[in-house]
């Protein structure tokens, strides 16, 4: 066994959100937090080894062209071809590498090849909604699909979710864990869609948006859209314990 | 300048078209040496099952070492630690693993074998972490700073999984009078 003082030293330690960056887990405005969200205050964790590090899923789970949500059926979708690319970074900017990165999404007319979507558009034969891939060295990462189309759902009436791409993240450690949803600059259903509006802080909410990325369109053949994923970064020094033992 | 952190939102009721896969939820392959099942309901506020949900897992081994390069007492092994199941229609997950050793706290101290769970559901706009700990380990969990900073018994009755044949359950309820305790990390 190592002695105390040998994991004393080094581990790094992930900065806390800004306030109103992530939703408050009671929303009033969405419904199905009534019943799901805690009540409770959430107690403090101190960051240990189990929470600084994290599962590191690599080549395993990709497969090769799980970037390309418009391949793997007889033909192509429907819908709109697009790119979306960007970087998975951490909040100093440096690169989160050869990470996973998981999207599922609905097809171009707003529907989930799912056996709980029971909105009456078509599913395409063509289109299955959920891909892969890991970013590079420089943390990037690029996906082709098709625009979703928006969809109505039980939240209120006539609610609209806005067009959106599923995201789920890693990182390299526990406390680094991301789920979230891109959207696509513009959209007029914004206003009405309580999952984006539980955002509190505006800024926080602009980067839940794509950008409409001139420069990676492919002629003649696909649009793109440009979306960085920021995880938690690490404080610039892990602080020293105080006397109760517990990270400053 | 900070780029500033990607909020979170929801996973929604859709995931299960991408995210679980048949080997998710087996952290050992089922039959390995010391392998247990952790199992459990996930529950809402109306004590009802939450058939839309997906628990994720990340432990130590069973000498309390992470495969992982941020452990400075070196990458340990090959277990990979992790593990993903979805709620079936009666709210229930299971999880095939080693049961974790016990893993030096932030202050040094030994902290009680553990499982960190992330959960996820429709109406979580975030994910929600608890701990899993063993009730057949009162030695350790009593010399656990985590579960000794919880205000009482009741609170640390809601992490400690009961020994079942062939592993432990524990159910997590996400509200109500039997509501788990959750973490900020």
């Amino acid at each position: 066994m190592p002695s105390p003082d040998e994991t004393r030293v080094a581990l790094p330690r992930y900065r806390a959100a800004a306030p109103g960056t992530h939703p408050p887990l009671a929303s009033a405005g969405y419904r199905s937090t009534a019943l799901r969200a805690p009540g409770r205050p959430l107690r403090v964790l101190p960051q240990g080894l189990t929470e600084v590090t994290g599962p590191l899923l690599g080549d395993d789970r990709v497969g090769e062209g799980d970037h390309d949500l418009t391949r793997g059926h007889d033909g192509e979708p429907l819908g709109e071809r697009i790119v979306v690319h960007g970087r998975v970074v951490e909040e100093d900017g440096r690169p989160v590498r050869d990470t996973l990165v998981e999207v599922w999404q609905a097809n171009a007319a707003g529907r989930y090849r799912h056996a709980a979507d029971r909105h009456p558009a078509p599913l395409d034969p063509n289109f299955t909604g959920l891909g892969r891939c890991l970013t590079d060295g420089d943390g990037r990462y690029e996906l082709v699909t098709i625009k979703p189309g928006a969809y109505p759902w039980g939240n209120h009436p006539n609610a609209w979710r806005p067009a959106h791409i599923h995201f789920s993240l890693f990182g390299r450690a526990f406390t680094q864990r991301l789920v979230t949803q891109m959207y696509f600059p513009g959209d007029p259903l914004f206003g009405q869609d309580p999952i984006f509006g539980s955002v509190r802080d505006p800024a926080a909410r602009e980067r839940l948006v794509s950008r409409l990325d001139l420069k990676r369109t492919v002629p003649d053949w696909a649009l793109a859209y440009e979306w960085d994923i920021v995880l938690r970064g690490r404080a610039a020094t892990p602080p020293d314990a105080d006397e109760d033992g517990r990270a400053g | 300048m900070s780029p500033g952190l990607t909020p979170s939102q929801t996973v929604g009721p859709f995931f299960a078209i991408a995210l679980p896969w048949p080997e998710g939820p087996h952290a050992v392959p089922p039959g390995s040496a010391g392998a247990i099942r952790l199992a459990g309901r996930l529950l809402d506020g109306a004590g009802d099952p939450v058939p839309d949900g997906m628990i994720e897992s990340w432990q130590a081994d069973p000498e309390g070492r992470f495969a992982h390069p941020d452990d400075p007492r070196g990458a340990a092994g090959s277990f990979r630690g992790f593990a993903r199941c979805a709620t079936d229609a009666d709210g229930r997950w299971g999880l095939v693993t080693l049961k974790p050793g016990r893993v030096p706290g932030p202050d040094g101290a030994l902290q009680a074998p553990h499982v960190d769970l992330s959960v996820f559901a429709r109406g979580l706009l975030d994910r929600v972490v608890t701990r899993i700990c063993f009730a057949d380990e009162p030695e350790a969990n009593a010399a656990d700073p985590v579960l000794a900073a919880l205000p009482d018994d009741a609170a640390r009755a809601t992490l400690l999984a009961t020994p079942v044949d062939g592993g432990y359950e524990l159910d997590v309820h996400l509200q109500g009078p039997h509501e788990t305790v959750f973490f900020s990390v």
